[in-house]
């Protein structure tokens, strides 16, 4: 039945390269390059904008690329045979037509890939799609309801890749928990898992690699561990402006956030020692953990209207 | 950047499994299913037969000199209308309705796509010209049995097989609409601008300008096509249809079809 690689330890099942989009001179995707792994769930990343739904649309073939490539196992999406058993896609759970069903529309998802009637079934099952539910027209479905009917459209070809846009929009919390542990489970058995969000929280619970995007462009991409363990140091005083104004001193750039904290790449023995030669008072320093993956994607979400105090801005 | 890390899980990575494309047939039978599931669909098919019974019952009280012919017409006028809508909606609710976010996915080739729409939208054309021509049939003998009179035949198969064409030229001229313009409002108006606007602006046209008289049979394919409806069709009909059609409906199919597939599906 299944194929099963022999030598599929991290596998690039998606690849993209130097990829590009651009509207009219607006650069939406701008020279992205990323993969996702086999066993793995990638999260993409990225605020509002960021071109995270443009790089997915590529990914299919909805969208042309102004430049680059994009390929699942090594071929353009639109050479696989019949995508539908390959590869799993949710972009948008809205788009269905109003006045069909939820059966109607898996009906033909699996008619369309060539699969027995009893797959819809199945996935209704696996989705929580109650009969009734399943009989509704689409229009009068919850938001989490579509988003449900989406998931299950993406499984129904029991594909090894899934591609899918905020699946988690619109689910409440048991929802979002059960989506957490199916994306999970796909990975666990071989699947290539990449999703998409704009909420770093909701991301680093499931998420084994992370690709983070801002402005189209790639600005962080490697293993959770990685990137979060990269956090630099946290540091709470009185005196913000005048400890930027040290570390700057010594050549050491940091940040002031907008609660008035301290975040800088050094570790923290080195931030004590120069608050020490400062007189300055601490009240808080330690390492920055998980803060400062977030600190970044906060920049990257408050880019447009950059935040005024940076160390330079500090110090003048 | 990219660190290589074991994975976490111990399952083998799976990888890719299709092997045999989907085949034409079933992306025409899945058309065929789509124009009928949702209630658009379903209504305008089913309210095109319940009219052309109503018109077949007009007819046979109401007209004094029952034909054939006559019934012909009188179910063959609603169709004209009915049929063309069916072709803009099967390609235009993939843009309207977004459907084709999902169809463009599972069929990455927006030709086969729309070359699937095009056999489906003409296999409902046929069979619902088929279905008119039984019913029109069915009321003239019904007709003249119960007025009396003497059951007429009067339409050829010749002048059958044209009009056949000419449905099923007002359907393609509806897909053709539904492919250039993508959006279902947008295509139905530009239809009746193409049906009721267009056919008065030439005749007005033609009234007032001698040089535009003797032209007008070659650029006037509405009027070219609704000729097909009646019989006896010169070689300088013929000819009209040709030319007419290729400016009308085949060269905005193409530009529809080229713009069609480069588009952005969204
Ligand atoms: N057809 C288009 N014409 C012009 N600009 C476009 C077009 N499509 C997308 N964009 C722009 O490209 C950028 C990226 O959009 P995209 O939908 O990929 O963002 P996103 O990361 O998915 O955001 P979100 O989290 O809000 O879904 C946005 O600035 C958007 O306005
Ligand atoms: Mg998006």
């Amino acid at each position: 039945m299944r194929r099963v690689a022999l030598h599929g330890e991290d596998q690039d099942m998606i690849s993209i390269e130097n990829l590009s989009k651009t509207y009219g001179g607006f650069e939406a995707v701008d020279d992205v390059t990323f993969t996702a792994r086999a066993g793995r769930v990638t999260g993409f990343l990225g605020p509002n904008g960021a071109g995270k739904s443009t790089t997915m649309r590529i990914m299919v073939g909805l969208t042309p690329p102004t430049s680059g490539t994009a390929l699942i196992d090594g071929r353009p999406f639109a050479e696989l045979p019949n995508p539908g058993l390959d590869v799993g896609v949710l972009l948008d759970a809205s788009a269905q037509h109003a006045g069909r069903t939820g059966r109607e529309i898996l009906a033909l998802a699996a008619r369309t890939i060539g699969l027995p009637r009893i797959r819809v079934e199945e996935m209704l099952h696996r989705v929580s799609l109650s009969d009734s539910e399943a009989e509704r027209r689409v229009k009068n479905y919850s938001l989490g309801m579509r988003q449900r009917l989406g998931i299950a459209a993406a499984l129904i070809g029991d594909p090894a890749v899934l591609i899918l846009d905020e699946p988690a929009n619109g689910l409440d919390p048991a929802g979002i928990r059960w989506m957490r542990d199916l994306l999970r489970e796909y990975a666990d058995q071989g699947g290539t898992v990449l999703l998409s969000s704009h909420l770093l929280h909701e991301i680093e619970v499931v998420a084994d690699d992370l690709v983070v995007i801002g402005n189209g462009r790639i600005v962080a991409s490697g293993t959770k561990e990685d990137l979060l363990a990269a956090a630099g140091t946290f540091i709470r005083t009185r005196d913000a402006a005048g400890l930027a104004r040290a570390l700057s001193a010594a050549g050491i750039s940091s940040s002031v956030t907008s609660e008035g904290a301290v975040r800088t790449d050094a570790d923290p023995e080195q931030v004590g020692l120069i608050a020490l030669e400062a007189r300055i008072a601490l009240t808080e320093l330690r390492a920055a953990d998980g803060a400062g993956l977030e600190e970044m994607f906060l920049e990257l979400t408050a880019e447009p209207q950059r935040d005024p105090i940076s160390s330079e801005g500090a110090a003048a | 950047m990219t660190t290589t890390m074991e994975r976490t899980s111990a399952a083998p990575a799976r990888s890719l499994r299709s092997t045999e494309q989907i085949p034409t047939r079933r992306i025409i039978g899945v058309e065929l299913q789509k124009m009928f599931d949702t209630r658009s669909g379903f209504w305008l098919l089913v309210g095109g037969a319940i009219v052309s019974v109503i018109a077949t019952i007009i007819t046979a009280f109401a007209d004094p000199h029952l034909s054939y012919g006559a019934f012909a017409a009188a179910i063959g006028a609603p169709l004209s209308i009915i049929l063309p809508m069916t072709g803009i909606l099967a390609v235009t609710s993939e843009w309207s309705q977004r459907t084709g976010l999902t169809t463009f996915t599972m069929v990455p080739h927006r030709g086969r796509v729309i070359a699937a729409k095009l056999a489906a939208t003409m296999l409902v054309g046929l069979a619902s010209i088929a279905i008119a021509f039984s019913v029109g049939a069915l009321g003239n003998v019904i007709g003249s049995a119960i007025t009396g009179h003497r059951t007429v035949w009067d339409i050829s198969i010749g002048n059958a097989l044209t009009i056949f064409l000419a449905d099923g030229l007002g359907m393609l001229m509806g897909f053709m609409l539904g492919v250039l313009i993508r959006s279902s409002s947008g295509a139905i108006v530009a239809y009746f601008v193409y049906a009721l606007v267009l056919p008065a602006a030439f005749g007005a046209l033609a009234a007032f300008q001698a040089w535009f008289r003797h032209a007008q049979g070659w650029v006037d394919f509405h009027d070219a096509s609704t000729r097909l409806y009646d019989s006896g069709m010169g070689g300088s009909d013929w000819a009209h249809l040709a030319v007419a059609g290729l400016i009308w409906l085949m060269i905005p199919l193409a530009i529809g079809l080229f713009t069609l597939s480069r588009s952005e599906v969204k």
